[in-house]
């Protein structure tokens, strides 16, 4: 230890070997062209304990599990319990989704994923669409008994099931009309409602369009409130930054539509009268993360310092549970590349890495052919031996947060988060999330950033290996041909799909559709209350859906180029 | 169809068929057209064949540019058809997206002029486009002499 009359002259030294390397550097350099990462945060050649504002302070960064959780939610974070490995699935028919989803399970997956068809997303049947597209992104599921024969074999009082389900949830719906049919109390169903975040949907489009803006506002909190009473392990609210990151917003620009929407949510839930302690702790959050190594681990780090001081101070919650930001994230998919298709499992690996240091609580690691696939068996086995091998053969897990304490990870979340917190301020300025989307300024800033990114990569200055640089003659044979589902069996899927249709009593459907209309008449009345009745009084899903556009309104696409 | 200093300028359709949404690159393929001097018709996503064959007829374009990321191209050759049935054979039509190599097969068979793969630049993209549409212009006033005013 130094004795304190040596301090003073300590500093003086390390001041003069920094002058002295800023010269060395300088000078060895030249001119060098300002860098700066996706989210237009400045980018120094390097950062030492000035650059970090808490540097020194004896509780910065803080401990994992304590508020405001910069270093990990939990106090033993990946130590404890890795994190979830939630690979999605969904293809063809309900008979080939189980037949998928046992197989997997036998592997070892121990929850459920499930993503629908796009023409369950769109809210029309298969007999309503080109038949060519069914099942050709995710399973077919029109009605109750459907959603029976896709979860036959998995126990719904145990398995957690994440469905890909945008408003008015009738997947959901489904999923608890089957649990009933089997006798189990709907207090048992855990899981979580994907793609509940309808404001997502209308800033990146997608493919769920469905309800007018006021009409998804209304079904959401309609769900949220349902699920808190009846199916109180069931998370109903998943906000997702990871559509928007998809669509070109920077890193920043998604971690902070992703928190404005999140208090969007919460206030309104608040202005019905909901306890945030009770409500919040079942909100959960669904990220990208792109390539920008230390950008998106900044990011996360960040978000969950923001959200933890939004959540007590703007929102109210006492409890620490409605703190926790817990996140699933997924590699993204903009990064691949069809050149060189291998290569992708690299940028997965660079991906997944830093959604790990980041805090993650679930990941899924992209296939390396989906730059021109919906991912092929083989390929998806490599994208969870992806993550096997970081975690028990890279040894990423033994230290909580190995980058806490770097005064370059440090100095970079505390700038995502100036960051973050300023985009924020503008969503406010513009009146709240709802109505930043309903005027389209959020769909503007991302066109922006998206334009701006294909620039930097057109002229360059952002390196795509394969792409425009490191050419190489292509591969084709890397790209294995494509298989679409089984026409044949499609086409007796759609002949039983009218069977059924065909003898349901044309009375008590109507009856359905009117209690429909009624719960949408009533301000009062509980519209997602009245999907789970139709589901169990066998309308399907366009049924459902069309009949809740026509109460509701319809969602007309926002486009801006 | 000459502008008065005499350049061309090609009139382009960007689009898409089918259920999905994803709009990132139609949008930014839009723009790039729009900002290389082209006359851009853009609409949002989930348009209807029938949809798309009547506004390439009412707005009289060189090209249709249809983008496709979650398997819609497979109703395109429909469209080409559709296409062909409202006497608009002529005109040109391009693909971008997500299009395996055996599918892509099938679309230039059923009449597509290119299929686009992600990792192009968008000046690539723009100059492939000027010329298809150049190509649409010429056989348009080859099969229809006087056609054009």
């Amino acid at each position: 230890m130094n004795k304190p009359s040596e301090a003073p002259l300590l500093a003086e030294v390390a001041s003069a070997r920094r002058a002295l390397w800023e010269r060395e550097y300088r000078e060895t350099m030249g001119a060098e062209r300002p860098t700066a990462n996706v989210s237009g945060i400045p980018i120094r050649p390097l950062y030492d304990a000035g650059d970090w504002a808490g540097h020194g302070q004896a509780d910065a960064p803080g401990y994992p599990g304590q508020p405001d959780y910069t270093r990990g939610i939990y106090a033993t974070m990946h130590r404890g319990r890795t994190w979830t490995q939630r690979q999605l699935i969904g293809l063809g028919t309900p008979d080939d989704y189980n037949a998928r989803l046992l197989e997997i399970m036998a592997r070892g997956a121990t929850a459920v994923s499930l993503i629908p068809c796009n023409s369950v997303y769109r809210g029309y049947d298969m007999d309503s669409v080109e038949p060519e597209l069914l099942g050709t992104c995710g399973v077919v599921v029109d009605n109750a008994d459907h959603m029976d024969r896709c979860l036959e074999g998995v126990d719904l009082a145990r398995i957690s099931c994440a469905l890909n389900d945008p408003s008015p949830f009738t997947l959901l719906a489904f999923m608890l009309v089957a649990a009933e049919r089997r006798g189990i109390d709907w207090s048992a169903v855990t899981g979580t409602s994907n793609q509940s975040d309808y404001l997502s949907h209308f800033v990146a489009n997608h493919m769920f369009y469905r309800l007018s803006l006021p009409g998804a506002r209304r079904v959401l909190l309609d769900h949220i409130a349902f699920c808190n009473e009846r199916v109180p392990r069931w998370n109903p609210m998943s906000v997702v930054g990871q559509h928007m990151q998809q669509a070109g917003a920077t890193p920043a620009e998604a971690m902070a539509f992703t928190l404005s929407s999140a208090v969007q949510y919460a206030e309104e839930c608040i202005g019905r009268g909901m306890d945030p302690d009770q409500f919040l702790p079942r909100f959960t959050f669904f990220f990208d993360i792109s390539l920008s190594f230390f950008e998106e681990i900044a990011k996360f780090r960040a978000g969950r310092r923001i959200w933890a001081h939004l959540a007590r101070e703007r929102l109210g919650a006492k409890d620490p549970r409605a703190w926790r930001f817990k996140f699933h994230a997924q590699t993204s998919g903009v990064d691949l590349t069809r050149q060189q298709p291998l290569n992708n499992i690299a940028r997965v690996t660079a991906q997944a890495i830093a959604g790990i240091f980041g805090g993650l609580q679930s990941l899924h690691t992209d296939a390396y052919d989906e730059a021109f696939q919906v991912p092929g068996e083989a390929a998806a086995r490599i994208a969870v031996a992806t993550q096997n091998i970081l975690r028990e053969e890279a040894h990423l897990t033994d230290v909580i947060d190995p980058l806490g304490g770097s005064f370059y990870v440090e100095s970079l979340t505390d700038a995502m988060e100036e960051k973050i917190l300023a985009i924020m301020k503008n969503v406010d300025d513009a009146g709240g999330m709802y109505q930043a989307v309903e005027s389209g300024l959020v769909q503007r800033m991302i066109g922006a950033s998206a334009l701006r990114f294909q620039q930097r990569v057109d002229s360059g200055e952002q390196t795509v290996v394969g792409v425009n640089a490191y050419r190489a003659d292509d591969d084709a044979a890397a790209r294995p041909s494509v298989e679409r589902p089984d026409p044949a069996r499609m086409q007796r899927h759609l002949a039983d799909f009218a069977a059924w249709k065909a003898a349901r009593s044309p009375a008590a459907v109507a009856a359905a559709l009117d209690a429909l209309t009624r719960a949408a008449e009533d301000a009062r009345g509980n519209v997602f209350a009245a999907v789970v009745d139709g589901a169990r009084a066998g309308l399907s899903n366009e049924e459902i859906c069309s009949r809740l556009r026509r109460d509701l309104g319809f969602g007309q696409p926002l486009a801006f180029v | 169809m000459k502008e008065q200093d005499g350049s061309f300028r090609p009139r382009v359709l960007v689009t898409k068929i089918g259920l999905d949404g994803h709009d990132r690159g139609s949008r930014i393929v839009a723009a790039a057209c729009r900002d290389a001097g082209m006359e851009v018709i853009y609409t949002p996503p989930w348009q209807t064949i029938a949809a798309v064959v009547k506004l390439a007829l009412e707005e009289d374009v060189d090209v249709v540019g249809i983008s496709s990321l979650a398997t819609d191209h497979l109703i395109v050759p429909k469209l080409m058809q559709a296409l062909r049935d409202a006497g608009l054979g002529n005109m040109r039509v391009v693909v971008g997206g997500i299009v395996p190599d055996n599918e892509e097969k099938v679309l230039l068979e059923s009449g597509v002029r290119q299929v686009f793969h992600p990792g192009g630049t968008m000046d690539e993209v723009t100059t492939r486009i000027r010329a298809y549409a150049h190509e649409a212009r010429a056989a348009g006033e080859h099969s229809e002499p006087g056609a054009q005013p």
